[in-house]
């Protein structure tokens, strides 16, 4: 090999077929664009639509619009205040954290790869040919920007916060006591999710520990990395199944603050 | 044929880029000399990564009770007494320095509780003392000394502005005759494996570090490369090899499905706990400790099973005897009808270990099986049984420089021999490589500086050697290489396999001459680039004279000693202890007329028989030879503890 | 028991070849390189293949069985159907020397590039310490064979040959993040694993890790730390706020001269 200067003038095989596989590669990413569409679509529908986020008798507030800074929000529906402008939602109302939601998931390793691949199709499966005649990756603008996922990652805590308190605040009755429906339940179940999903996130697991060089000498960020190493071998079960706790937390929000479903209530 | 021929000329010309090849050649590099690494397969595949269970050297780290001398008794004990004193003695005394400068150069052990490099138990050793990297040390150990001489040469790319000025892997490149001038080595002929193309190495040095001969052999734990071409390039270049009827029955290789026969199933399995078991499910391992090594090998299931958490107060469990009884035990309950259902026994770490540390301890065992037998060792046994896996006899060599004894020739590795005696113990061998492939490198740069002129390569050899490894291109028709090659395989395994008889042995030399005869005659089609059939057909020439070796001294040595088991002569003899059987070739006979002679064991040095017991010396030797020892008129037969 | 498979198998040199049909027979438990072989010893004697230990430990015997990039000696027959007929090319990113034979020299002059093992130079032989826990990284990346699957499957080099001078690929890559975890090593190879070896092309998708026979999480445990590394080391202001005034300036070690 070191000879191939010698060697003639070699040239790669030449296949004319974009892939010789025979398994049915192309579901994947079909089925992981079909799902982001769809998600999207409707999260971009909720977003704007303004209303039915907040249901102030259980003091339900869905993730979408939390917090509600716009001084059109509904009294009671952010932990922030409402010192947003008052217009109407041609910008979401929670725009300040839709952003850093949105970035955190747009620049996550995981969803990279998935979009990447569903959309991009850089490549759409292994050793299938992708369609682009140049390719540069992630080393200009705007890709580049995906460096900056650990700021979002800071930013998700925060957001996982807000959310947490909101959730706490989803067990409170009509009476401003404790209390809880079929809403808190799933509220609580989504934010859990979402701190794991946030927590196994690559940046946290390299920020916690993974940037260290000698484990032995820092055993207690040692023992978090193992942890979070755990959590992040399922950061893409996480990923796929927040985004289900989301929409369907956001779904049962709307629906009962539309009244077109009461929330079965356990306790007050 | 003789179209144009691509010329080089260096210092050293390693053969061979295995352990023992790389070493070497790092060595000659570090000693300024302009050196060539000659390699049949790509850079950093040669069969080293195939050892597993670990590299063994006398650091003390697990037990402090461990030092060169025990490791010398163990290898003494291991090879019955046959090993070149020297080299044992050299190879103890180094071994631990060898592996602290692999990890200098980035290699990354296991480690123990206190940040040293770990050491595990092995078949024959004393004390812990293999280390390992899991259970695949080999790998790490070429990917070490492949890295380091990639450091080198970006050492050399700053000095020279060529990263290989000082020293260039020739990958995928087949030397298949040595070349020689005034009586000593002048340079190496043969052909890149990709084009085809006749290459010629001009060099005073050669070190030969070829590795061995299993491919000879139809159940091997070896891969293709191991022809016995650097056998056969010295025998030709008119070296002398010794007690090549040595051959080392690995006793635990895969016995399914058939394809993967022969593969190995490393020893640590049996170190780190596993036990063999016959179809009835009895250990019987306890009914197959033989005299010699009684005193150190436990008798109960329970206090074998005390050793591995106290083995200072407990003696070791029998399945860790040296290889060589381990196999001829196996073999015995197969054929006493007590075997597995697909003619190996179990060998069972499932039973014995908590999955997640079998996982841990021997990930790369749990992958082949659970991929080629679609067996999960941590549920159930494995079945396995003996497999040809090491050639002890080779090139006989000056202990402490590896030379050879034409001038120019080194050789190092499994093609050297001496070292191991009759049986190498398991993790002698990645040791061996880096010792002596060091003091060859040593010995051939020294060489070369202490050269008042370099012999020049004579042009008609160059041409006779083009022709010889043209001819099975040319012949239009004749016998299929690989053919032959199955052929002489299955003469090996069925007429000089594990366990020998006189009589079969006759008929396999009748049955080689026969053979040799139509090896000569093969042809191969297609062109030159590249082409398996004309690779095997060359490798065919050298696997044929080592089989004669192999077969002619298994037929001379008329006792049973390590790897060498006679059915009509089962003892060990004090007599034979004292007999080299070496090989060469007749000068001027015809091509592969093999000719073997006896020649005495040197005299062990008294301050290294002191070592032992006078008792476990008189189980080996004769009395004339221990007349020099203190106490050794007396003739009592007191037990060796 | 046995059957005969249909196998088309790409024989060529220097570009120019064609799949050529062949039936050869399978016995039970043998893997797609025994049947090459066989067809090696009865038919086509001169069909070039690779190969070396058949025990996946060296990793010669990459190819593309069906399309996809695996060992031959470690796929198994039987998770094909006898009625299946196997499509057996060279790999695709490297060029072919002669039918599933490639040229594969481009890794080695990649492995040139990289600085190599950097100890403190008052450590000597013997003195190292290292824990287990410190040492578990590299260790997973130190179990590569290099058999150059995960080059051959990374859509940077395959689909776009025009970048095999910018990326040195996931194999290497993954050298750099051995490293760079290496609890003895001094050197930092952040700067250059992004400028010199490419790490920004690397899309994360997956597919080096999807390919490796030896199971090593290339993309969770090698190139997604690396980036992370990156990311402290370029892109970080915070990070590199903290070096300035700290003047902990950094010394990035340079890629080799010559290397390429």
């Amino acid at each position: 090999m070191t000879q191939a200067t010698e060697a003639p003038a070699r040239t790669r095989a030449q296949i004319s077929e974009r892939t010789l596989r025979k398994d049915p590669w192309w579901q994947a990413p079909r089925l992981v664009a079909a799902l982001l569409t769809i998600w999207v679509l409707y999260a971009t529908v909720r977003v704007f639509t303004g209303h039915w986020y907040y249901v102030p008798k259980y003091h339900y507030l869905t993730p979408f619009y939390s917090p509600c800074v716009s001084g059109e929000c509904v009294p009671g529906s952010s932990a922030l205040g409402h010192w947003w402008p008052a217009v109407p939602p041609i910008i979401p109302y929670a725009v300040v954290s839709l952003v850093f939601v949105l970035g955190f998931r747009l620049t996550c390793y995981y969803y990279r790869r998935a979009y990447y691949r569903a959309f991009w199709r850089a490549p759409a499966a292994c050793a299938v040919r992708e369609p682009h005649a140049k390719y540069t990756g992630e080393t200009r603008f705007p890709l580049i920007g995906q460096n900056l996922h650990r700021y979002f990652f800071y930013m998700a805590l925060v957001i996982a916060v807000l959310l947490t308190y909101d959730a706490a605040q989803a067990f409170r009755g009509p009476d401003g006591n404790f209390g809880f429906g079929i809403g808190s339940l799933i509220l609580l179940a989504n934010v859990i999710l979402l701190w794991g999903y946030t927590l196994s996130c690559h940046s946290c697991r390299h920020i916690t520990g993974g940037r260290l060089k000698h484990f032995s000498k820092h055993p207690v960020r040692y023992w978090i990395w193992t942890k979070v190493s755990a959590l992040n071998a399922r950061h893409m079960q996480f990923a796929w199944i927040t985004l289900g706790t989301l929409m369907l937390a956001d779904l049962y929000v709307m629906l009962v603050a539309s009244g077109a479903l009461s929330d079965p209530r356990f306790f007050n | 044929m003789t179209d144009e021929i691509k010329r080089y000329s260096y210092d050293v010309v390693v053969i061979g880029a295995g352990g023992s090849g790389l070493r070497a050649a790092i060595e000659a590099r570090l000693q300024g000399k302009k050196t060539a690494v000659i390699s049949k397969s790509l850079f950093g595949k040669a069969h080293t990564v195939m050892a597993e269970g670990g590299c063994a050297a006398a650091m003390g780290n697990r037990n402090p009770r461990d030092n060169w001398q025990v490791h010398f008794r163990d290898t003494m004990r291991g090879g019955k007494f046959l090993n070149n004193w020297r080299m044992a003695e050299l190879h103890a005394k180094e071994a631990p320095d060898r592996v602290w400068e692999l990890e200098a150069w980035g290699a990354v052990f296991d480690r123990t509780a206190d940040g040293k490099i770990s050491q595990r138990n092995f078949g024959g050793h004393e004390y812990p003392r293999l280390a390992h990297v899991g259970d695949r040390t080999g790998l790490e150990i070429i990917r070490t000394l492949q890295q380091k001489v990639v450091a080198l040469q970006q050492e050399d790319a700053v000095e020279f502005g060529d990263p290989e000025a000082m020293i260039k892997v020739f990958a995928e490149t087949t030397i298949t005759e040595l070349l020689s001038g005034d009586g000593r080595i002048a340079g190496a002929f043969g052909y890149f494996r990709d084009t085809g193309q006749f290459v010629l190495f001009e060099t005073p040095a050669v070190v030969l570090a070829t590795g061995g001969i299993g491919k000879t052999y139809k159940v091997t734990s070896n891969s293709w490369e191991y022809t016995g071409d650097g056998h056969a390039l010295a025998l030709r270049a008119g070296a002398k090899l010794l007690n090549m009827e040595f051959v080392q029955l690995h006793p635990t290789g895969m016995v399914w499905p058939p394809s993967v026969r022969g593969l190995l199933v490393t020893e640590s399995v049996r170190g780190d706990g596993g036990v063999l078991r016959n179809s009835e499910g009895k250990r019987f391992m306890f009914s197959y400790v033989p005299d010699v090594f009684r005193p150190q090998y436990a008798e109960t299931e329970e206090e074998a099973d005390r050793w591995y958490a106290d083995p200072d107060n407990n003696r070791r469990p029998p399945e860790l005897l040296p290889r060589d009884e381990v196999a001829r035990s196996i073999n015995s309950e197969v054929k006493a009808g007590r075997g597995s259902p697909h003619g190996g026994v179990f060998l069972d770490v499932s039973t014995r270990l908590p999955a997640d540390e079998i996982m841990r301890r021997l990930p790369s065992m749990h992958h082949q099986f659970k991929e080629l037998a679609d067996v999960d060792i941590t549920k159930e046994p494995m079945e396995v049984g003996p497999t040809c896996h090491y050639v002890m006899g080779g090139v006989e060599v000056d202990p402490d420089t590896g030379a050879a004894s034409v001038p120019g020739l080194f050789a190092v590795g499994e093609v050297s021999g001496g070292m191991h005696g009759s049986n190498r113990l398991g993790g002698n061998s990645l040791s061996d490589l880096l010792v002596f492939g060091r003091r060859a490198g040593l010995g051939a740069a020294e060489y070369v500086t202490a050269l008042a002129s370099r012999p020049a390569v004579p042009e008609a050899a160059v041409s006779a050697a083009a022709a010889v490894a043209a001819e099975p291109l040319e012949r239009p028709e004749g016998e299929n290489p690989y053919a032959i090659q199955g052929e002489l395989q299955v003469i090996m395994h069925d007429l000089v396999g594990l366990i020998r008889r006189e009589s079969e042995m006759k008929t396999a030399l009748v049955e080689l001459d026969k053979l040799r005869a139509r090896a000569a005659q093969v042809s191969v089609g297609g062109g030159r680039a590249y082409n398996p059939g004309w690779h095997v057909a060359l490798d065919l020439r050298n696997m044929m004279v080592v089989a004669e070796c192999v077969a002619q001294a298994a037929l001379e040595r008329q006792e049973s000693r390590g790897g060498h088991t006679r059915d009509d002569y089962p003892g060990m003899s004090p007599e034979w202890r004292k007999v080299n059987l070496v090989c060469s070739l007749e000068p001027s006979g015809p091509s592969g007329a093999v000719s073997l002679r006896r020649q005495p064991t040197p005299a062990m040095r008294t301050d290294l028989l002191e070592l032992f017991d006078l008792a476990e010396l008189k189980k080996y030797m004769t009395d004339e030879e221990l007349a020099g020892l203190p106490g050794a008129t007396e003739t009592s037969a007191e037990g060796t503890h | 028991m046995g059957y005969k498979a249909a196998l088309k198998i790409w024989r060529g040199d220097a570009g120019a070849g064609q799949l050529a049909d062949y039936d050869v027979e399978v016995n039970e438990g043998e893997v797609v390189l025994d049947v090459l072989h066989r067809l090696q010893a009865t038919q086509a004697t001169d069909l070039a293949i690779r190969w070396n230990c058949k025990a996946g430990k060296c990793g010669s015997c990459s190819m593309e069985i069906n399309g996809r990039p695996r060992l031959a000696c470690m796929t198994r027959m039987s998770v094909f159907s006898p009625e299946e007929t196997l499509t057996i090319t060279p790999m695709r990113t490297f060029p072919v020397i002669r039918d599933l034979v490639t040229d594969v020299s481009f890794n080695y002059a990649k492995a040139r590039e990289i600085p190599s093992f950097t100890p403190p130079p008052e450590v000597k032989p013997g003195e190292f310490r290292m824990r287990q826990e410190d040492v578990n990284r590299s260790q997973e990346f130190r179990k590569c064979i290099e058999c150059f699957l995960c080059q051959n499957t990374c859509h940077v080099i395959r689909d776009h040959a025009e970048n095999e001078g910018a990326f040195a690929g996931p194999r290497f890559l993954m050298r750099v993040a051995e490293l760079e975890m290496h609890p003895a090593d001094i050197a930092d190879r952040r700067e250059i694993a992004q400028d010199d070896f490419g790490l920004g092309y690397c899309n994360i998708t997956k597919c080096c890790t999807e390919v490796c026979p030896e199971h090593i999480k290339i993309t969770d445990n090698a190139l997604i730390p690396m980036k992370e590394r990156v990311v402290g080391r370029k892109y970080d202001p915070l990070v590199w706020l903290g070096s300035r005034i700290t003047r902990r300036g950094a010394k990035d070690t340079p890629a080799v001269p010559g290397g390429r």
